[in-house]
């Protein structure tokens, strides 16, 4: 909410500066967001007559004027402005002053007419953007006046950013009240008194919906004139608030709203059937509102209707058909309330939010109409004249909010807050905000005014309490707590650890967004269905991420696309797949992914350059196994993934679970992310690497190990992590490591043949293995191989 | 020639020998089996019984003599072509070793590690949950119903009515206390979502959240605890404000400013005492236990100790950005 601190200090005004009063109203929990001056810096600026006026003789779109600005000579101006018109009332920048933008105004010659000052358009003014013609004042100005202290523009606009709970200040009646209670000073009320009906005229008000509207205040008022102009003094008020001027009737309904915080609506009297109805919508019933949009209301929404139709979305938005123009001449005046939870969300569901609905579902004083109302009809008649008839009533009162009864323990006060507050401080600052405090052993008994609706139990008051306490004159204390170690299970592993080894090797971790392209995931992942938002910011962003590839595969492009020669990233975070057994219907799964592209190390002296392969992140995902301690029990097995190289892929098992892929991601998706060379990728469910095997410690052996070296031919189709896995499991024990060391193929192996080179270590705990036992092992092992894969010896 | 003729024709011949193999064929000559001095030993049994132990004792010196000389022309030459080999082998020691890159970790994930170490020691444990909500977690048990206007705060991505995208991480401490019974004591990290992207906004963010229930848990301790994060934090002197706000799940809410010498105040962090609204909705006496609860920005955070000036850098995921955070 904005407003000028010129009209709050009408109300109520403490000894503080600008800044003083935002930096109290903050540190009260209303946060001033700014406080801004209501119009630039400028001086030598006054209120001048237009006395003559004419055509300037050389140039179409000027005029010649004499300006009287009460000195003894009329100034000669030429003006460009349109509305420049003899008998205006004008502001006149006169010779020597400086306007906004340090624009100096001397003696000048247009067009070989002189020009002794300019005649000032509310832009030039710094005032608003309007410049469509100059400032045109009411025939009172005073001639000759200051134009700043005059209009009184040393003033301050500020802007509070108002909680939720705090709607009692969204008029400067609540925010007076307020700063009353911070400082300790009488607020001067506003005056209102009732205006005598001088007509009979009335509708008759049923309230159909008594729960959504308790009550309806109308007054017809006849024989206005809706083409009066807003008096200055009111435009400049609505004006400093941010809002702009309309119409009379609709600047005064938005100047009660802002004074008392309280909607009004104005209805064209000669456009309502019959009297006047507040019920709910029909299903579907239809409603054309003021921004023309018609609109198919719902039966939850409130509706203000005569007898025949629904007029305006209560408390929300006007009707089209039923609004005033400037031909009205009659019209039915509203002052409601209208209770929040009938407002909350509707507004919001058209698409709309307004003043109004903004006030309505937070909350409005349910005792605040009738001042409203006699409020309105006061400025109307006197700025629009007409006759009033008197108010019409309707009211249930069983369904009004009643001022609320909450008691306050001296002992939760300082449970919750951790000081004792003295008694009669906890009192006086209870009064200090209206509340009606009786004291009584266990600590107070206080009735909240209706205004304060916000206030419900005991802990708002305690937060009323500590607020005007002050939150920084509360100490601060460190916790006490009981000294209980949490339990660590050594077994368990940390996102942590994994992302220390995976920092160790070179990667650098991406952050990317849980939602990606729809494309680039129907390309890596067309056979899944995905999780899509309804409204996302683009499109580009509306597809929650099956895998971390899509984000870490356009981070990739990225860099390249920046020259990057190497990149190594991983991300961990959440994977979500759409799936009916789980909760809310999609399955959030934790998983940890790394890309690489590029060469291994950069080019270096001594080895040169050497682009990443397959076994690069084969490696990286390797080294992350081995966190586990039971890197043996994962599998690569070669398989088809959508987004790999059919060739250059492998699936991660643990035991018989799938965990993960690691591979090449397949050369058709280059083009999608903007990928240079070869690119690697794996992703693994992070569960199946954070559990680690304990360690138990064996006896080490005292005796030699005995290396021996098997040189084999195999078919080439044959999987070599397979023929490793055999002889692991023939091993037992005494097998104490085993080695590929060599794959070849070529001239001097048969076609369609490859050669594998392994060696074995044998070792016992108990002795020195014999020669024969060794040959023994040796030859089991070759037995073995050649019936399971068809191995045979290589010769020499 | 006599023994001491023989003795400085040796000494010459150690000193001219210049590899370990010459000087090994001097020793043949004079220590071997046919050598000047071995021939000297077996000449002595012609010598009368008077003369030769004095004759064998001068040989015998003689030997002694001329060994250790061989010994130490041994050890000359031996250093001498040690060194000739090191000075073979000089490389250049500023040349590149061989590349072991180092990655690192993201600024986010470095300031949520930094946030869940200092409550850490606290004995706050880290709970994740979720980022597909339900409206009873994200919004209905946090004490916001339906059609509350803290909801139209919340720019919410909705799938369904029932179902978004969290707004806040505070759906974890739902679900921690509806296991778990006081005392407790746990942050939640993670990435929440609003549907907003602009200069100081991205669709997706991180936030800690924090809880502690128990017993006699106070404002006060809730002011404790946040000072001296805050100054652990940033580690430097700085102001910090308490200011009264409004949290539909807590009751006193406040919002927490710092400033730095000479800077402006900045908001960085929201709290209060839990709502017993709340710790209703999930089975916990309200009366028996009190809690605090806060929640804070780790981009804002991030952005304030690290000097980073564009927030959406933070998922652009240049490696020149990120590489800065070693």
């Amino acid at each position: 909410m904005k407003f000028s601190e010129q009209w709050l200090r009408e109300w109520v005004s403490p000894d503080l500066t600008s800044n003083q009063l935002a930096e109290q109203l903050s540190m009260a929990g209303l946060e001033v967001d700014a406080v801004e001056p209501v119009a630039a810096a400028f001086d030598q600026v006054v209120v001048g007559e237009v006395v003559e006026c004419g055509p300037h003789p050389d140039a179409d779109k000027l005029q010649v004027t004499k300006v009287n600005v009460g000195g003894d000579e009329l100034l000669d101006i030429v003006c460009g402005a349109p509305n420049c018109r003899q008998g205006l009332k004008v502001v006149v920048a006169t010779v020597g002053a400086t306007l906004p933008g340090d624009f100096k105004i001397k003696k000048a010659k247009l067009r070989g007419a002189p020009s002794h000052g300019m005649l000032c358009s509310s832009k030039e003014l710094g005032l608003d953007d309007e410049h469509a013609g100059i400032i045109e004042l009411p025939a009172d100005a005073p001639v000759g006046e200051d134009y700043r202290q005059w209009l009184g523009l040393d003033d301050s606009m500020l802007d509070v950013d108002l909680t939720p709970n705090r709607a009692d200040c969204l008029g400067i009646k609540g925010i007076a009240r307020e700063v009353g209670v911070l400082n300790n000073l009488d607020v001067q009320e506003l005056a209102v008194s009732p205006v005598a009906p001088t007509i009979d005229d009335t509708l008759q008000i049923t309230l159909q919906a008594p729960q959504a509207c308790p009550r309806y205040l109308g007054r017809v008022v006849r024989g206005i004139d809706v083409t009066k102009p807003t008096p200055l003094w009111m435009k400049e008020r609505l004006r400093r608030s941010g809002v702009r001027s309309i119409d009379a009737v609709v600047d005064i309904t938005n100047y009660v709203l802002l004074e008392l915080g309280h909607p009004m609506h104005a209805f064209d009297l000669a456009t309502l059937e019959g009297d006047i109805q507040v019920r709910m919508a029909n299903t579907d019933e239809s409603l054309t509102l003021l921004d023309g949009q018609t609109v198919s209301l719902q039966d939850d929404v409130l509706v203000i209707a005569d007898e025949k139709k629904a007029l305006a979305m209560a408390g929300i938005f006007g009707g089209e058909q039923s609004g005033v123009t400037a031909a009205s001449s009659d019209i039915f005046l509203e002052s409601a309330f209208f209770a929040p939870t009938a407002i909350m969300g509707r507004a919001r569901r058209f698409g709309l939010h307004t003043d109004a609905s903004h006030r309505y579902e937070r909350g409005v004083d349910p005792e605040l109409q009738r001042t409203a109302m006699e409020r309105a009809t006061e400025l109307l008649l006197e700025i629009c004249g007409g006759q009033a008839g008197p108010v019409v009533e309707a009211v249930s009162a069983e369904h009004l909010p009643k001022a609320a009864e909450v008691s306050l323990r001296r002992e939760r006060l300082a449970a919750v807050l951790g000081i004792s507050v003295a008694d009669t401080q906890v009192t006086e600052i209870m009064q200090r905000l209206g509340f009606k405090v009786t004291a009584n052993e266990a600590g107070w008994q206080v009735e909240v005014p209706t205004y304060r609706f916000d206030i419900a139990i005991e802990e708002d008051l305690i937060e009323e309490v500590a607020r005007v306490y002050g939150y920084n004159n509360i100490p601060s204390v460190a916790p006490k707590a009981a000294l209980k170690m949490s339990r660590r299970n050594e077994a368990e592993l940390s996102l942590r650890d994994a992302q220390r080894s995976l920092q160790a090797l070179g990667y650098q971790e991406a952050i990317t967004y849980s939602f990606v392209d729809p494309k680039h995931q129907a390309a890596l992942f067309p056979e899944q269905a995905t999780l899509t938002l309804p409204h996302p910011i683009s499109v580009e962003m509306s597809s929650m991420r099956l895998s971390l590839w899509p984000g870490l595969l356009s981070a990739v492009g990225y860099n390249q696309k920046r020259q990057q020669a190497s990149v190594r990233m991983f991300e961990s975070g959440l994977s979500f797949v759409p799936d009916t057994t789980a909760e809310n219907g999609v399955r959030q799964q934790s998983m940890i992914a790394g890309v690489i592209a590029g060469s291994v190390q950069g080019e270096h002296w001594a080895d040169g350059e050497q682009a990443v392969d397959f076994y690069d992140i084969k490696g990286h995902v390797e080294n992350l196994l081995r966190l586990t301690a039971h890197a043996a029990d994962f599998r690569f097995v070669a398989s088809q993934h959508s987004a790999l190289h059919p060739g250059q892929s492998a699936a991660i098992y643990l035991g018989e679970r799938l965990v993960g892929y690691v591979g090449a991601v397949h050369p058709q998706f280059s083009k999608t992310f903007g990928l240079k060379g070869r690119v690697f990728a794996f992703e693994l469910q992070l569960d199946a690497i954070l559990q680690r095997t304990l360690p138990k410690a064996s006896k080490i052996s005292r005796y030699p190990s005995i290396r021996r070296d098997l040189a084999l031919l195999v078919d080439e189709q044959v999987a070599a992590g397979e023929i490793l896995v055999v002889i692991e499991k023939f091993g037992e024990s005494r097998l104490v490591d085993l080695n590929l060391f060599d794959v070849y193929q070529g001239e001097n192996t048969p076609a369609g043949k490859k050669s594998l080179a392994i060696s074995m270590v044998l070792q016992d705990v108990e002795r020195t293995l014999e020669e024969n036992e060794v040959n023994e092992f040796v030859n089991g092992v070759v037995e073995l191989l050649k019936n399971e894969f068809d191995a045979v010896l290589r010769d020499g | 020639m006599d023994l001491n003729e023989i003795l400085t024709q040796a000494k010459a011949a150690v000193a001219a020998a210049s590899t370990p193999a010459e000087l090994d064929d001097v020793r043949v000559n004079y220590m071997g089996k046919k050598g000047l001095l071995t021939e000297q030993l077996k000449q002595l049994g012609k010598l009368s019984a008077e003369e030769r132990p004095q004759a064998g004792q001068a040989i015998n010196q003689a030997k002694q003599e001329l060994q250790q000389i061989l010994n130490a022309r041994n050890d000359e030459l031996k250093q001498a072509e040690m060194n000739q080999k090191l000075a073979a082998e000089r490389i250049d020691v500023t040349l590149a070793g061989r590349r072991a890159n180092r990655g690192g970790m993201h600024p986010v994930t470095r300031t949520i590690q930094r946030i869940e170490d200092y409550f850490g020691q606290l004995g706050f444990s880290v709970k994740v949950g979720p980022e597909v909500e339900d409206d009873f977690h994200n919004f209905d048990a946090l004490n916001i119903p339906a059609q509350h206007p803290a909801r139209a705060d919340h720019d919410t991505f909705y799938f369904t009515p029932a179902t978004m995208l969290r707004t806040q991480t505070s759906g974890v401490q739902i679900r921690t206390m509806e296991t778990e019974q006081p005392p407790l004591r746990i942050i939640s990290p993670g990435r929440v979502y609003r549907n907003d992207y602009d200069q100081t906004h991205t669709p997706m963010f991180h936030q800690v959240e924090g809880l502690m229930v128990d017993t006699d848990v106070s404002f006060t301790e809730l002011k404790g605890i946040l000072h001296d994060f805050l100054h652990h934090f940033f580690e430097e002197d700085l102001e910090i404000r308490f200011r009264p706000s409004y949290f539909p799940f807590t009751e006193p809410s406040a919002e927490v400013d710092v400033r730095r010498a000479g800077g402006d105040w900045l908001e960085v962090l929201g709290c209060g005492m839990v709502h017993p609204n709340v710790l209703k909705a999930v089975g916990i006496d309200s009366e028996k236990y009190t809690g605090f609860a806060f929640g804070m920005g780790v981009e804002r955070l991030t952005m304030l100790r690290y000097g980073v000036n564009d927030l959406r850098a933070f998922f652009e995921n240049d490696l020149r950005f990120l590489e800065q955070f070693k």
